[in-house]
């Protein structure tokens, strides 16, 4: 079967990759463009290890096939910092030893940003039902969730 | 996954889109969200030759006024839906049963239309789409045609649909006089489950407070939606009092036909669905009366 040649936007880079039809968009993203922050973890849409922004939308990259990635734009947690500077959300998952073993780390990473850009002051209860297909096996979440409001105040503040 | 010769196709046309499926000769399927196809193609329950890529058809992903209503297109995922303030303000109801759907990533991709078609008797949306009366525009082969949103599913995993026809767009009628509606799914935890049952109801107001009209559609208590017309009967002319949402409560719980299974007892569904309508029906009740003091 021929592959199918995708062009894609991913974290402001314009990226091309060849594909098969049933690939999903998680698989070319870790095994042909080496971008292995997104997890797979469940692969059928429930725990959002592999959680990536698709045109704005955040979703489960286990869940979009990579040809769907024509024309569209992505952005993954290998986005996040900026040069030797790591994402307000990074830096606060650090200090505050949001994680453990950091598999949905990278996940809960891009959800928590796409949140904070839909609302940048969320209350505990959002941040929590935003972060419901999110799992994590070691947290407990309390600290991600103060983590995440934490990074929120920070930006607010910087704002 | 498996399916290694599997095609994928992203026609610019509805037309083509149905012509493309009805030409198959292996199993096609429509892709929308793929919420539900991917993870069927991956459990292997399914091993398409064809995926037929909708959403880059004119309007399958937008949200339009149309005849008074809203027109939903068949791509619009539920983000979407949660985002409009125009359809939240007609049909409330609909908007949060779209919302139920999975999480926020379910929520970037997954459509009312393809929660309808997958159909699934514990469906999120559809309940409350057939509370709304809502009707579904498909194209087909032989052209395209409209039916009410309770005559597609058949069954778990069944619809009426016919080779080649795609279900376009979801029509949400014309709000008349003063109306709300809502819609309640009863899961063990607050997020991230399948409906053990719901139930949706569509209320609306005449000058007086009196209620003119009403539909009641329960959902995971039968093989598909149930629409309950003794319920809405009992609401019709009331004032929608505690003594009426009570025996609104016992005829949906009667209704019910459910089965017991990993999430439920039947005897459990039965009641704890009369439950859900009965504060369906208050929540559209309340909404409707915060309406009418608007208008006043």
């Amino acid at each position: 079967m021929s592959k199918t040649h995708v062009t894609t936007t991913i974290n402001g880079t314009r990226t091309e990759f060849l594909c098969e039809a049933n690939e999903t968009l998680l698989t070319v993203l870790r095994d042909r463009l080496h971008l292995t922050g997104a997890k797979e973890g469940c692969g059928s849409g429930d725990c959002g290890a592999c959680s990536v922004t698709l045109n704005g939308r955040l979703v489960a990259s286990c869940l979009v096939l990579g040809v769907e990635a024509e024309g569209a734009e992505i952005t993954t947690v290998e986005g996040m910092a900026e040069g030797g500077e790591l994402h307000p959300l990074q830096q606060k998952f650090l200090d505050l030893a949001a994680l453990q073993c950091g598999v949905c780390t990278p996940g809960i990473l891009v959800a928590a940003k796409a949140l904070l850009e839909k609302n940048p002051d969320p209350s505990e209860q959002e941040v929590r039902y935003w972060l419901a297909g999110n799992l994590c096996r070691c947290t407990g979440y309390d600290k991600i969730i103060k983590a995440v409001l934490a990074a929120a105040a920070d930006l607010r503040g910087a704002a | 996954m498996e399916s290694g010769n599997m095609r994928y196709l992203a026609p610019k046309t509805v037309t083509e889109a149905a012509q493309l499926l009805a030409d198959s000769d292996g199993i096609a399927r429509v892709l929308a969200g793929g919420t539900d196809l991917l993870v069927q193609m991956k459990a292997e329950t399914i091993a398409p030759d064809l995926l037929v890529d909708i959403k880059h058809i004119p309007g399958m992903r937008e949200i339009t006024a149309e005849a008074g209503g809203w027109r939903i297109g068949a791509a619009v995922p539920g983000a979407h839906i949660s985002e409009h303030a125009g359809l939240k303000a007609d049909w409330p109801g609909v908007v949060e049963a779209a919302a139920l759907i999975g999480s926020t990533q379910v929520q970037g991709r997954a459509s009312i239309v393809g929660n309808l078609c997958n159909a699934s008797p514990a469906a999120d949306s559809v309940p409350a789409l057939v509370a709304a009366d809502a009707r579904v525009q498909i194209t087909g082969p032989k052209g395209t045609r409209d039916c009410a949103v309770i005559e597609i599913p058949v069954g778990p995993g069944k619809t009426t649909l016919q080779r080649g026809e795609i279900v376009t767009a979801v029509l949400l009628p014309a709000r008349t006089g003063i109306g709300a509606d809502a819609c309640l799914r009863f899961i063990p935890r607050t997020e991230m489950d399948i409906a053990v049952c719901s139930a949706a109801v569509n209320v609306t107001l005449d000058e007086s407070g009196r209620c003119s009209a009403a539909r009641v559609a329960l959902g995971a208590v039968a093989p598909v939606v149930l629409l309950v017309e003794e319920a809405a009967d009992i609401l019709v002319g009331s004032r929608l009092d505690r003594a009426t949402l009570e025996r609104l409560q016992s005829v949906c719980s009667k209704a019910a036909r459910p089965i017991d299974d990993k999430r439920g007892t039947a005897e459990f569904r039965r009641e704890v669905v009369g439950v859900m309508a009965r504060r369906a029906a208050r929540l559209a009740a309340e909404r409707a009366t915060a309406k009418a003091g608007e208008k006043a």
